[in-house]
This record gives structure tokens, sequence and C-alpha cells, in this order.
């Protein structure tokens, strides 16, 4: 077998140019497919969404491609996809997010097509209407789905009072209040060069690559392009919050236990992610699948996934369980939250996910689009573009005592969110 | 011409196939076994499945517990896969680490445990993956469908079983079927990424041909009649969508007329993607069922799906339903596309255009190393690798007149089954 190392994305092979007009670039070349990815995001996230208009800046983001002032919705999708082309965009609560994907050769077409819709959406009122009725269905098919249904419940706990609270995708009547006119008005104030983000991965060497981005988007101006409100304070939970969703003629529940977690800069992130891999992560769910799936054999999944961003994250134990089931799921998940707070993790446990951590990097670094996502990370959250490269010794430097203090900061078996839904 | 890759069989009748992969120092191991859900008889649907959870529960030199954290601990990733056809167990880990998925593989390919307590504790988790399932719609759409479809194949039921099957079968079922399809002449190892292939080579053999044959099984063989009218079916449960699932018998995956099906899809319902399961294709906006149904809010979504079965199958289209329209109103659309493309040339550009797509999805999924091992043994499956190496050239020769050919000839209202999922309204209480 080879010993040959992968070189990780570094300075010396990262090209990183922020133009004049503020929007930043980041090239990595890699010529073993005929492919390229782009990938990234605006500063018009869902934090400028109004209660009555929840889901306007995804509403936005998805109306971009619905036509421009020179071409129609027809006329946009038949450029993409007669090559095999594709793009799209949507938004969180920060950002505005796009992705697209094509042989190199069309790479000129992709970024063309990007600057096109990003700059002179028109929002046709007729491909509107179209567009919500499809959101509608979405959000009809949501509030069917124990997952999602128990996911954004739980969110609702934890960030209550807070703008994380409210969905990205709106509600059925905040979708219904939203105008076509709310859409180009979003468009006008919050949409601009300033604070974009661009990566670009595959066979194309990074200078060329720069200076078609730089022609597309290198004179976009956007004079009433407004900054983000700022992030309110998150209250802190004082008890147990439980909240059921009834779902009537569902066969199984799907229960999302945790707390807010921690934000991707804090310093501890690292400990948190490990101790979130013992928690419910490593091999075939850390300690949280040992117990709800191969001991007990409740569920056909149970895991915990940490997410943090640039404000407050989330903590959460997930698992779908017969309806039946529902109290003794919840039992273990509690009782091995409280075990884990407790103790935290053994050494051991701590190094196989340090093990695990560092071997997977070649794999999650494989695809252009694992690269362009890690590029846009490092970009999001000041990492550093040497970031892969310092990243096994700071996996390493964990202790136990340090995931311990990182797992007490956030989880407390008094204080925690239980989100229920099912039959 | 270039070597794409090497064959060989081991005396014990294993089949290996290896592709030297040097753009990442990556390896990814898949071993395939000829036995899916088609091969299970009625009591014992859900088997194959179960059986392939079983092997995750150790052997006497890997112990469960021991399994997913040696894996885990090198940074691998590993799984296993049921379909109707095949099962298939991978693991794609750095390159100086395969060997331990080879030896895990070697192991469990006669040495698992299916212990008593193991058994009991895997059947409630089955049971739960079922009852997740049926929490959709369109699985228990599709199921109905498949039913209606296969009156004598074994396609009839879904990988996953029956409830009632679940709940009775025995560890010795369990067992059973184990030894009987998991023998190294009834299976295929396919390898690919950073190795010698001379390397690579040697060490399977050390491993996996100790392993001895055993009688080759049989596959249940019973073809399906063919169809003698139009099967209508509805499903009625939870929400506010309707969806309509029209599944038409289609040909096997090695059959020639796979190749015109496959464009057909794609200028209906767009491009599929190239993985073992068909999904990651493009956008399909500009597709032609997507214009007659979406663009003429009738629907809200539309998509195709042409499975590589070994038997033939089901050409499926699937459209969710908008909210202001009938079913009926749907599929007499859809009617009407279905017609054009029966009676009316499909112009050259639109044929090379489907041509274009699939070499940019082709190229997609060549940056996965994981992917290009999926193919040596997939295609092994219902045809051979042979397939998939001559796949672009197979579609760039499909002429207008073999998609007209194949509209008429598949896409027949008496070949087909059309199911609708009529939603019985929601009323979610918080």
């Amino acid at each position: 077998m080879s010993k040959r190392q992968q070189s990780f994305p570094g300075p010396d092979d990262i090209t990183r140019i922020t133009l004049p007009n503020g929007i930043t670039i980041l090239v990595r070349a890699n010529f073993n497919s005929p492919s390229v990815v782009i990938g990234g995001h605006l500063v018009s996230g869902s934090l400028f969404d109004t209660d009555e208009k929840t889901g306007l800046a995804d509403f936005t983001a998805l109306g971009l491609m619905r036509g421009t002032e020179s071409r129609n919705f027809q006329q946009i999708f038949d450029a993409l996809e007669s090559v095999g082309a594709a793009l799209s965009f949507g938004a969180g609560a920060h950002n505005t997010g796009f992705s697209g994907r094509s042989l190199i050769e069309d790479l000129p077409l992709i970024l063309d097509m990007l600057a096109d819709v990003l700059r002179h959406p028109v929002f046709p009122a007729e491909q509107i209407e179209r567009l919500r009725a499809q959101f509608l269905t979405s959000l009809a098919l949501r509030a069917q789905d124990t997952a999602d249904m128990a996911s954004l419940t739980f969110d609702q706990i934890i960030f209550k009072g807070h703008p994380y609270a409210r969905p990205e995708d709106g509600w059925p009547e905040t979708i219904r209040a939203i105008q076509r006119d709310d859409l180009a008005d979003f468009h006008r104030r919050c949409y601009g060069p300033q604070g974009m983000v661009i990566a670009l991965v595959g066979a194309i060497e990074p200078k060329t690559a720069v200076e078609q981005i730089t022609a597309a988007l290198g004179d976009w101006t956007a004079i009433d392009q407004m900054n983000l409100p700022a992030l309110p304070p998150l209250q802190p939970m004082k008890k147990i919050v439980t909240r059921r969703i009834k779902i009537p003629g569902k066969s199984q529940a799907d229960l999302v236990i945790g707390a807010s977690g921690p934000y991707r800069k804090d310093p501890e992130y690292i400990a948190d992610t490990l101790g979130n891999s013992a928690l419910g992560q490593f091999g075939l769910g850390g300690r949280i699948g040992n117990v709800v799936r191969e001991k007990s054999g409740l569920a056909y999944y149970a895991s915990s996934s940490l997410n943090a961003g640039i404000g407050p994250g989330s903590w959460a134990v997930s698992a779908g369980v017969n309806p039946a089931n529902v109290q003794k799921a919840r039992d273990l998940i509690c009782g091995e939250i409280a075990r884990f707070v407790e103790k935290g993790v053994t050494p051991e446990e701590l190094a196989d996910s340090q093990s695990n951590f560092i071997g997977r990097l070649p794999l999650s670094l494989e695809s252009n689009s694992g690269v362009a996502n890690a590029l846009l990370n490092m970009e999001r959250y000041d990492l550093g573009l040497d970031y892969f490269r310092r990243y096994p010794d700071m996996v390493r430097a964990v202790t136990p005592e340090q995931v311990l203090t990182a797992v007490r900061k956030y989880l407390d078996p008094e204080r925690l969110a239980i989100a229920i839904a099912g039959p | 011409m270039k070597k794409t890759h090497s064959e060989h069989t081991l005396s014990n009748g294993l089949k290996i196939l290896l592709k030297e992969i040097h753009t990442a120092p990556l390896i990814s191991s898949w071993v395939w076994y000829r036995v899916g859900s088609r091969d299970e008889r009625s009591g014992q649907t859900g088997i194959s499945h179960w059986v392939e959870h079983m092997q995750f529960k150790g052997t006497p030199r890997f112990p469960a517990s021991s399994l997913d954290r040696d894996i885990s601990r090198d940074g691998g990733i590993w799984n296993a896969f049921t379909f109707m056809d095949w099962t298939t167990f991978l693991e794609t880990m750095p390159a100086d680490k395969i060997d331990l998925g080879l030896r895990l593989e070697a192991d469990r390919m006669a040495n698992s445990l299916f212990d008593e307590k193991e058994v009991a504790s895997e059947r409630t988790v089955i049971i739960s993956e079922r009852e997740g399932n049926e929490n959709e719609p369109l699985f228990r759409l599709g199921e109905a469908v498949q039913q209606a479809a296969f009156r004598v194949h074994p396609y009839h039921h879904e990988i996953i079983g029956d409830l009632a099957d679940l709940k009775t079968m025995s560890r010795d079922d369990l067992y059973q079927h184990y030894r009987t399809y998991y023998i190294p002449n009834n299976a295929i190892v396919g390898v690919a990424g950073d190795f010698k292939t001379s390397e690579m080579l040697a060490r399977i053999q050390e491993l996996f041909e100790p392993i001895h044959a055993g009688p080759l099984p049989a596959r249940l063989a019973r073809p399906e009649p063919a169809a003698n009218g139009e099967h209508r079916l509805t499903v009625e449960g939870p929400g506010e969508t309707a969806f309509l699932e029209i599944s038409y018998h289609a040909p096997a995956g090695d059959d020639a007329d796979f190749f015109p099906l496959t464009v057909l899809d794609s200028l209906l319902a767009g491009p599929s993607g190239l993985n073992i399961f068909g999904g990651g294709g493009l956008s399909n906006k500009t597709s032609r069922l997507y214009r007659a149904l979406v663009e003429k809010e009738l629907a809200v979504g539309v998509g195709g799906n042409a499975l590589t079965t070994l038997d033939p199958y089901l050409y499926t289209v699937s459209i969710t339903v908008h909210p202001d329209r009938k079913p009926e109103q749907v599929l007499s659309a859809f009617d009407a596309e279905v017609k054009r493309i029966q009676d009316e040339p499909v112009p050259a550009e639109e044929i090379s255009r489907a041509i274009k797509q699939a070499r940019a999805l082709f190229a997609y999924q060549s940056e996965n190393i994981t992917s290009q091992a999926s193919w040596l043994g997939h295609a092994e499956m219902f045809a051979n690798y042979n397939w998939f190496l001559t796949y672009l050239d197979k579609l760039s020769r499909v002429s207008p007149s073999d998609i007209q050919t194949a509209a008429q000839k598949y896409l027949k209202v008496s070949n087909r089954v059309v199911g609708t999922y009529i939603p019985t309204g929601a009323e979610v209480q918080v």
C-alpha cells in the first residue's frame, strides 16, 4: 500500500484574494477530474426576517433563479441543465448560501449565471406564485414529518425569544403573507458584494479562476446594502422543558433532547466536538447508539449532533422510536446525558475519537465539494488557511478534563429541552 | 486502450475486480453477495436485510464492540446495503489502513456469530426501521404499487420485509440464510484506490482463499407473466398532500432496451445520478414532465427512476400533486406528454443534450473513490463491469427512433400500475 501523504489544503495551495468591492475569493486547483465546484455565501440571512414575514430571506433566495432582466426561468435552467451543470440557493440565519458544479469547460457559464441571478433578478409574479405553492407544499410535508417537527420544536425551546427560534423556511401563514414586492425589496436592501465569499475548487489554475470570478462579479456594487442586525443574547434555560407535537396516523415518534451549544469560534469547540463524538457519534453512535440501539434495540437511529455557527449552536440527541417506547428512550437518553455530564469521557473514548477525527481528514477532503466547504468554513470562522495543517495537533492536545469542562458548560441534566413528535 | 482494471478468480470461486486510482491516499473495498429480497420465500420476507444487520454483530475474532471501534479509529467509513438482487458491505479507509477492512470482510464471510440475544435486539431495531419508513407517504404508496406490479416474481415485497415475518423469523432461519448465500463462489470483491494491483491481489488471496466454497444456491426464478391491463390503486393516510406513482414494467439492467429507456427517462423527468441507487442527479426544470406538470401548476414536483435490476423491474415516475389540483387531472396531463413522445420523433439535439448531462454526471462521480469502487462489483450484480465502461458509448448510440420504440413498447397503459396517495387531512396538535 502507498505511504504517500495527501497534502491537505494550506496557505501554499489556496489562493485567497479580496476584491475592492468586498468579495473574498478562495481557490484550490484539482486536476484529477474535469469538473469544478463553486460554493459561497452572501450576508443576506433570515436575521433580516420579521415575525410576520418569516421565511422572506429563503423565499428571496429561491426566487433568484426564477427570472432575470435578460433571461426567463426556462432560459436559466435550459442553459444550466443542457450542459449538466447545477446551481442552487438557500438562506440560513446569517447567510444566503449557494453551490454549483459543472464540467470545467462550462465554468464561464456558471459564473455568468451566478452573477446574473444575484445582480439582476426580477422575481416575475407568475413564477413567484408557482414557487409559493411549492413552498407551501414543502411546509405541509414538514408538518407531517415527525423528525422535522421534533427538531423544529426543539429549536423553539432552546432559542426562545431569540431570532434562531424562527424556522428559516417560515410558516404557512407567513409564506402566504409575503408579496412579490417584498422579495424585490429584500434583494435591494440585503444583497450585495460586501461580505460575500466564493470558493472554487476544480480543474483550473487559480489565477485564471480569480480572473473569471472578477470579470463576473468584480464591478458589482450595492450602495443600499444593509448590515445584518446584531444577535441579541440568548436567555439560558432554567429548567427541563418538554413539548409534544401530536401527528396522528404515524407509526414512529421522533425525540430530540439537548440544549443550546457553543459558537464555532469558541476556543473549546474542538473539545466539544470530541465530547459529542464520544456521546453520540463514534462508531455506530457512541454511547447513545450503544445504549438506545445496540443494547435496548429501541431505535433504528439514535445519535447526537453538535451544531455550531456564528451565534449560539445546539447540542442534541435524536432518536426515532415506537410510540410505546418514547418514555423508555427518553429516560435512557437523559440518563446517558447525566452520566456524561458527571464523569465525562474516559481516556480510551477520547483517544478513539481523536484518532477518528485525524484519520478521517483524507476522506472528508477527497471531493471538490468537501474542499470547497472546508475553504468556506476557514473564511467564515477565521480559522486560518493553515487550519488543516494544524488540526491534528489541536485534536491531539485535548484532554479528558477539557472535554468535561466543555460538556458541563452546555449540558445540564436539570435544564434540558425535550421535543417529541409522533402519533 | 488504457488498462482500466483487472479481474481475477480465486480457486474457491471468489471473483475479484481491482482498479488502481492514485489521486488520494484512500482505498475503498466492497464485497458483494448475490442475495437480496428477491431470494426470499413467503414467511421470510426481509431476511436478507436482517442478515446484513447481523453481520455487524461480531465474530469470535472481531466481537461486535470492537468492530466499529477499530474501523472508526482509523478514520474509515463502513456501511452495508441490501437491495432486491444483492447485498453489499463496504469500507473506505486511508490507504495504509485498508487491511483491517479486508480482514474483517474475509472473517465475516464465514464466521459471524448470530448470537440469540443480538438477534432479539436487532428484531426490534428492524421493526423500528420499518415503522420509520411507514411514516413516509411515498414508502407506503411505493410498497402498494410494487405488490400490485408483481404477483408472481419475488420483487413483490419490500426489501425491509413484512411485519408478520419480522416478528416470527428465528435465529436459525437467519443463520441458515447466511450460510447458504455467504460463500466465496457467490461473492465478488471490488477494490479501488491507492494500491499496487499485485500487492492487493496477493493480500486478498491470502485472506479469502482459505474460505471454503459451498454449493451455489439457485436463485428463485418465478418470472412475472406479461401485464394484462392497467392496475389502479389508492393508499390513504395522514397529510394534506397527494402523490401519484406511475410504474411501468421495464427491461432489466443488461437489456439493450435499458439504454433507450435511460435517455427516455432523462427527457421526461430529468437525468438521474450515476450511483448505485440512481439518485443525486441534476435539477430537472427543463424536462418535458416538469414543463407539462409543474410549469402548468398541476404538480409541485416530478421525478423518474429506472433501476438497474437483474430481472425486469419497473420504471417509475413520482409526482407531488399541486394542492389545488386533483390527481386525475395530473394523470391526464402526464398521459398527454407520454403520448407526445410515443407519436413524435425526438429532435436529435434533445438526445445529445441528455448525453452531455450523462457525461457531466459521470465526471462528478469519478471525483469519488468510493463511488468508483462501487461500480466494480455493482455492475457485476446485473451485467458485468463492461456495462459501466461502455455506459456512455451505449447512451451515445441511442437514436430518436430507439426512444420512440421504447416509449411505445414500455409506456403503455396496459403495462402499468397507477398508485395514488390520498391524504386524509392534517390535524397536528401542539
